[in-house]
């Protein structure tokens, strides 16, 4: 018998809507949901299949009996697994406070669950990768328009023009996403794409500014300066929401589309070619303002720019333009329960809300945990459980972060493979892959908000567990049972629903619930009680950063060239993998099996360095990896980049052991290198030397 | 006559190579067999874009397609609507057809040591389906076009 049923994809944090064909426990058929995607799924997304079936992931709950990372782990049984976690976490709540728990993960729909597990043992320090990924643009939003990254949709598919400042959206994909800019391209629609590389996405803009690295913030500073003197915005949307424009006008003076050719490498008329497109194209010009943003000393100040230039395109709450998601309440309908703890009163130990008042209290910064480690100020951080987070490939110099952790008295890994930082942990819990387990109802807030559900396709192949159970069974064992009273998934799908009046059921027949038929927009006229910035306005001039001692219109300051002989190293994503999620899928290994590291022609030249040639990495404290080069003209001289989340050393992931390079660990001594107005981690500030390796062989020696 | 071919919209591919996938899972392929492959031209820089064009590859299903007719047990025929398939009972895999295709387009599965190709997913098609391919690309670039004689 074939069993159809909806569900949603776990390759990738996405989490596109699918569609899943069951025979005799066994996946025949998967697809993007048909009623969303028309049936689009990417690579990562079909060879789920073979995760299924991936013997090389944790098979049963292991507990480490070696040193830690040496990988002499006992197989447990779960009693036995939460039985050790949790009789570790009660002497440790005892010996230091509740507080010495940081509970990361991931983020995403279900992360209510993860920091009701956190605020319920006592601890205010749930955190999530976030410092790694969209902080910078996260808080940029929030000093701009009061509202997080996520306070905005892009209507692409109505837009005219779409401006992407190194968003490589056509290699990190989400489907529905991709085929809106696929339909607005194909409609006579502009992109314009900046980046230090040509990409995928590069490929099919109508214009490219191939930048110098670090120097995004000149380039969007000169849009601002050439649109507010060709008064180009939006008057009325400006004088209705906007404070402080005359401040704007007045610094951006400086900034003129010559200087920032000069300083980016571009060509002034490009520029000015640019700026007339836009007021062709005006309202429906979106400026994405980043997406990992993580990037350089001022990403935070480009991202900012980028919502400025947003608000002078006056491109909000319209059609082709950002449009603020609506939810249940916005459809007049009530919304679903979810798990929920106070937060408890008790400091963050990494600074958030008290030391450092302007950032998001909600996730914190995790990269700020470590100096809590170290020092144990304000007071010691003793144990860590990571959900589905890896920190070792998240973030840079993993053996900085061993010291650090080496100083916790726990260390837990629930996840659905190996992650470096597992393989380092004291337990592994091993979570069922996505195909194999059911989540909680979650919303999708949007112009035209819905309620979707991951549903278990097939058992499990190992002793795996799904995540919400975990959680229960450790509240069980720590008396927080009241904060998890449901035993099976189906009592929490109809806990979650019971205000809406909808069961389980309402799902089977596409997978979600939409709460509206219409497109939901807010009139425009009275956008009051929208923008959550503390003066209800779009702040030009953040008073939150004014307070925090920071600057809002931070003057630019050209980033350093690299000494001679070294690059800049810059990393991204390719479509066939998830970072270091996927490396060892045996499909997608076989389509990329290593990464390589991209290299100027010019530059190569001078090296010596021919296209296959192997060549050494070098880090500041003289680490070093090996690595194939790619041979491009289309890179800056000044950088090199590569495929993130390659170079791995789990050995039981026997395809991806040491397969390619990993470019966290090249980032040494960065671990502190993080930006104190945005709160996100400078990933692409480190320096690299690149040579010819000795591996090359002059001549062959043996028969 | 082919009755059918499958068409790449090369303004919408990205180049994902989804489509591989989405076939390898589909016929369950082991490790080794890709049916189908994008590629590129290099890059040319074109008004200071750089560009390039995607092709998309798969099986040409000859008009006498020189894999069948070097068949020792006559496991590949081609259909009357021109789709060139192995059947699975006969073949033994010799890989004689993998030698005879200028394009080396037939492949073992190892696992199943059976030769095998693209065949536009026939069990699809027969019941009025596209092929995976082009039913899963992930930018709708591919199309299953019915060709018509003018």
């Amino acid at each position: 018998m074939k069993k159809n049923v909806y569900s949603m994809c776990g390759m990738c944090t996405v989490r596109c809507p699918i569609r899943v064909e069951v025979e005799d426990n066994e996946v025949v058929w998967l697809e993007g949901n048909p009623y969303l995607l028309g049936g689009a799924l990417c690579a990562k997304g079909s060879a789920g299949t073979a995760l299924v079936k991936d013997d090389e992931r944790p098979q049963q709950p292991l507990i480490r009996e070696g040193g830690r990372g040496a990988g002499r782990w006992r197989k447990a049984s779960w009693s036995e697994a939460f039985d050790y976690v949790t009789e570790k976490l009660k002497k440790i709540k005892q010996e230091y406070g509740p507080e010495s728990l940081v509970v990361s993960s991931r983020g995403g729909p279900w992360q209510g669950m993860y920091k009701t597990f956190c605020h319920a043992f006592g601890s205010p320090n749930y955190t999530n990768h976030d410092s790694t990924c969209g902080r910078n643009t996260h808080h940029a939003s929030l000093s701009v328009n009061g509202v997080g990254r996520k306070g905005f949709v892009y209507d692409i598919k109505n837009s005219k023009h779409l401006v992407l400042f190194g968003r490589n959206m056509f290699a990190s994909l989400r489907i529905a996403e991709n085929l809106q800019t696929m339909d607005m391209l194909q409609k006579g629609g502009r992109l314009t794409y900046v980046d230090v590389r040509q990409t995928m996405t590069g490929l099919k803009a109508t214009r490219f500014f191939q930048v110098r690295p670090g120097t995004d913030y000149a380039l969007t500073l000169s849009f601002i300066h050439e649109i507010v003197k060709r008064q180009l915005y939006d008057n009325v949307f400006i004088e209705k929401y906007v404070t402080d424009f005359e401040q704007l006008c007045t610094f951006i003076e400086e900034y003129t589309p010559a200087w920032a050719a000069k300083e980016c490498g571009v060509k002034e008329k490009s520029i000015l070619a640019f700026i007339d497109e836009v007021a062709e194209d005006m309202p429906q010009v979106i400026f994405h303002p980043g997406w990992m943003l993580s990037r350089y000393k001022d990403s935070f100040y480009a991202s900012r720019a980028l919502h400025i230039l947003n608000v002078l395109m006056g491109n909000i709450e319209i059609k082709g333009g950002l449009i603020m998601p609506k939810g249940p309440g916005d459809c007049g309908k009530p919304g679903i329960r979810n798990f929920d703890c106070p937060k408890p009163d008790i400091k963050r130990a990494d600074g958030v809300g008290w030391k450092y008042k302007h950032f998001d209290k909600g996730p914190g910064l995790q990269h700020l945990f470590f100096d809590a480690m170290r020092t144990g100020k304000p007071y010691p951080v003793k144990a860590w459980i990571a959900m589905r987070h890896d920190p070792f490939t998240a973030m840079p110099d993993p053996q900085a972060q061993k010291l650090a952790f080496d100083n916790c008295d726990l260390l837990v890994s629930i996840d659905t493979h190996y992650s470096e930082f597992g393989w380092y942990c004291d337990v592994i819990l091993p979570e069922s892959m996505y195909l194999e387990r059911d989540n909680p109802v979650c919303v999708q807030k949007g112009p035209k908000p819905r309620l979707a559900v991951r549903r278990k396709a097939v058992e499990p192949v190992y002793d795996t567990r799904p995540g919400w159970e975990i959680f229960k069974e450790l509240a069980d064992r720590l008396d927080l049972q009241d904060y998890f009273p449901h035993s099976t998934i189906e009592d929490i799908w109809a806990w979650q629903l019971e205000p809406t009046g909808l069961t389980i059921d309402d799902f089977q027949e596409k997978g979600f619930v939409e709460l509206t038929d219409e497109v939901i927009m807010y009139d425009r006229d009275s956008l009051d009680g929208k923008i959550k910035t503390p003066s209800g306005k779009i702040e030009i001039i953040s008073s939150k950063l004014t307070d925090a001692g920071l600057e809002s219109l931070k003057p630019y300051i050209s980033p350093p060239k690299p000494p001679k002989g070294q690059f800049r190293l810059v990393f991204g994503r390719s479509a066939v993998h998830t970072h270091g999620h996927t490396i060892n899928n045996i499909l997608l290994y076989e389509l990329m099996p290593e990464n390589t590291l991209w290299i100027n022609t010019r530059v190569a030249s001078k090296l010596n360095v021919k296209e296959g040639e192997i060549v050494d990495v070098i880090a500041a404290d003289g680490f070093k990896q090996r690595i194939k080069a790619h041979v491009t003209d289309f890179i800056h001289p000044e950088c090199v980049f590569t495929v993130h989340g390659f170079g791995r050393q789990v050995p039981l992931q026997s395809r991806a052991y040491h397969a390619g390079m990993s470019d966290q660990k090249l980032m040494v001594g960065m671990l502190d290198n993080w930006d104190r107005a945005g709160g996100g981690m400078n990933l692409c500030e480190s320096f690299v030397t690149v040579r010819r390796s000795a591996r090359n062989p002059k001549r062959r020696v043996e028969l | 006559m082919n009755k059918y071919m499958i068409y790449l919209n090369t303004k919408r591919c990205i180049g994902c190579h989804g489509c591989e996938i989405h076939c390898k899972a589909n016929k369950k392929l082991p490790f080794g067999a890709i049916l189908c492959e994008i590629d590129h031209e290099p890059l040319v820089s074109i008004k200071g874009v750089p560009k390039t064009e995607f092709s998309f590859r798969s099986c040409y299903q000859c008009d006498d397609p020189y894999c069948a007719s070097i068949c020792p047990t006559q496991a590949i025929s081609k259909r009357e609507d021109g789709i060139v398939l192995v059947d699975e009972e006969k073949c033994i895999g010799c890989m004689a057809c993998a030698g005879a295709c200028p394009w080396g387009v037939p492949q073992l599965n190892q696992e199943k040591n059976k030769m095998v190709k693209c065949d536009f997913c026939v069990d699809r098609v027969d019941i009025g389906l596209k092929p995976v391919c082009v039913t899963k690309c992930t930018t709708q670039a591919l199309r299953f076009v019915t060709l018509t004689r003018f």
